[in-house]
């Protein structure tokens, strides 16, 4: 069933969900969310599963119209967004009745915003997933003029809201030793964490880079290192000696040196710091890492749509709130039982 | 954690949060290219618990696997087990491998700066390639793109220091004793000697990627024409044929 007609979209708006995994081998990085949080933030909004296709909107969404009634959930980065004249909440779910217009503008901190509609997009899959994959040449950016299928609609309902941790200003990012980090001095590594890095606008779903004064990061035997497999997260200094993170549709080998790899937690922290934004590094074992991303795991999509609640708008809008609740709070409030149970 | 210009090979090594390295070489060097392929059709075979994917490069083979369900201790003795049952250095190659006979045109841009650098004139250069049969070392940077090796050592040429801007899909690019198929056009700073029809990434096809780590190459020399024609004839394949090797 379609569900929204694209009127504009931004450069950098394309079709994303988990991805592809399992195709390193063939030289196919996984690509996917850039930002993997904010795909299960809308799933759980929406009541869904995390694999749901979403609209990722690099910096800039645009303007789209619902063919049906249609309810949506917005993620990942801020951006302003209106519904006929009226500003409307970000981390939230909002019906589109049929023959409105959804504006999406820039983002206000972050980068990678994110337009979920209930039942997923259901745009053509190809190699098992619908994620455009755009320096592989699989899929497209999205395009002005494109009508936007949506899958079967569950129980998703407008007016809630997440509360989401802000992962948008830049901060500390965990990163573990890796198999290349040997080749860095104690001297140069002890640099690396002690140095204020600032997302640089050469950024997009390969890679992140970081800008920093000092001189460059250099590895032992820099020019001759032989190519081997490259992960979403690997910090590789490039022959400038600057660092870029790597990102999910990176290269999947190479032979500039890295320091070390982003643990996944902490990887949308890079992919939405915004223009400017500053990063440092902390290496944690690799037993701490594990061990965090294990309780990480536990329970997450539960802890998420427990999360879920009513949106809170002025008291004019009370009446609007209590039909929510009336015909809210049933899942949420079953999953935080069972969370307590 | 052990440094790879003085350590004795193979080594294991953890590789960010859900990986472990296992490297048999830190150079080019065929014959861990051999052991990288056949451990790898080794761990695909038994697919230790929590592994979720395998990949072999030039000289290494990497393990996925889900962090939830084992770690890098216990993935790691369960590596070294495989790694010591037997010398990986000596192990045939995997079965299932395929020799594929690639029609190709050696009259590429770059090709009279590499038979320069070669020290053959071009004309020796394009026949020593169109002669040449080498192996997929490895697949990877682009999806589908093939390394191929080893050229004769007199093929051990540099990259250039620019990157030429665009090369096109089908482009036969050579350095580094090796050739390489671009997949998709692409930046590169290899030197272009040649083209083909041939696509190693086809998006959408039933057979996306049809080239594998091991599988082996050769080229048949034909004329742009007949490039053209085999090409619009087969527009994916560009009329290479592939027969299975014993």
């Amino acid at each position: 069933m379609s569900a929204l007609r694209v009127l504009s979209a931004g450069p950098g708006v394309t079709v994303q969900d988990l991805g592809r995994p399992g195709r390193l081998a063939c030289g196919l990085s996984r690509g996917g969310a850039t930002d993997a949080l904010a795909l299960a933030e809308g799933a759980a909004l929406l009541g869904q599963a995390t694999d749901c296709a979403a609209l990722e909107m690099a910096g800039f969404g645009g303007e789209f119209e619902a063919t049906h009634d249609v309810t949506v959930a917005l993620t990942g980065a801020p951006m302003r967004a209106v519904i006929e004249d009226r500003r409307i909440p970000w981390n939230a779910t909002h019906l589109l009745r049929a023959g409105q217009r959804l504006e999406i503008g820039g983002a206000e901190a972050g980068v990678y915003g994110y337009l979920h509609v209930a039942g997923g997009f259901a745009t053509e899959e190809i190699m098992d997933s619908r994620s455009a994959h755009v320096t592989a040449g699989i899929g497209a950016p999205v395009m002005a003029g494109q009508t936007l299928p949506a899958g079967p609609a569950g129980t998703a309902r407008a007016g809630l809201r997440l509360d989401v941790a802000d992962r948008f200003a830049g901060g500390t990012v965990r990163i573990v030793a890796s198999a290349q980090t040997a080749l860095f001095s104690e001297a140069e590594r002890a640099r690396f964490v002690a140095t204020e890095f600032v997302r640089d606008p050469r950024a997009n779903r390969q890679g992140v880079r970081l800008a920093h004064e000092g001189a460059p990061f250099r590895a032992e035997e820099q020019l001759s290192i032989l190519s081997e497999i490259i992960v979403p997260g690997d910090v590789q200094m490039t022959g400038e000696g600057t660092p870029y993170v790597l990102l999910s549709e990176c290269q999947t080998m190479g032979g500039y040196p890295r320091i070390g790899t982003v643990v996944p937690d902490d990887l949308p922290l890079v992919a939405q710091a915004g223009p400017g934004a500053r990063l440092r590094f902390r290496f944690v074992s690799l037993d701490d890492a594990v061990a965090d991303y294990r309780r990480a795991r536990a329970g997450e999509a539960t802890r998420l749509s427990a999360a879920v609640r009513p949106l809170i708008r002025d008291p004019a809008a009370m009446a609007d709130l209590l039909s929510y609740q009336l015909v809210g709070g049933v899942t949420a409030g079953d999953d935080l039982a069972r969370e307590e149970g | 954690m052990t440094n790879t210009a003085s350590a004795s090979f193979p080594q294991i090594v953890p590789m960010g949060l859900a990986g472990l390295l296992v490297r048999f070489s830190a150079r080019l060097d065929e014959r861990a290219n051999r052991a990288a392929l056949a451990f790898r059709a080794a761990v695909e075979a038994v697919r230790p618990e929590g592994v979720e994917e395998t990949a072999s490069s030039l000289g290494s083979v990497f393990l996925r696997f889900d962090p939830g369900v084992t770690d890098h201790r216990k993935l790691s003795e369960r590596v070294a087990d495989l790694l010591g049952a037997r010398d990986w250095f000596a192990a045939p190659l995997p079965a299932g491998r395929r020799l594929w006979t690639v029609p190709a045109v050696f009259d590429g841009p770059d090709l009279a700066a590499a038979a320069s650098l070669v020290g053959l004139s071009p004309s020796d250069a394009a026949e020593e390639l169109a002669a040449a049969r080498v192996r997929v070392l490895a697949i990877g940077f682009a999806p589908g793109l093939p390394y191929m090796g080893t050229l004769p050592a007199h093929w051990d040429i540099p990259r250039q220091t620019a990157l030429t801007p665009v090369a096109p899909a089908g482009a036969i690019v050579v350095a580094v004793r090796q050739i390489i198929i671009f997949p998709t056009a692409t930046p590169t700073g290899w030197r272009q000697v040649g083209r083909t029809g041939f696509r190693a990434f086809r998006p959408g096809a039933a057979d996306p990627f049809p080239l594998a780590a091991g599988d082996e190459i050769r080229f048949r020399p034909v004329t742009g024409r007949d490039l053209d024609a085999l090409t619009s004839a087969d527009p994916a394949g560009g009329g290479a044929v592939a027969e299975a090797l014993p």
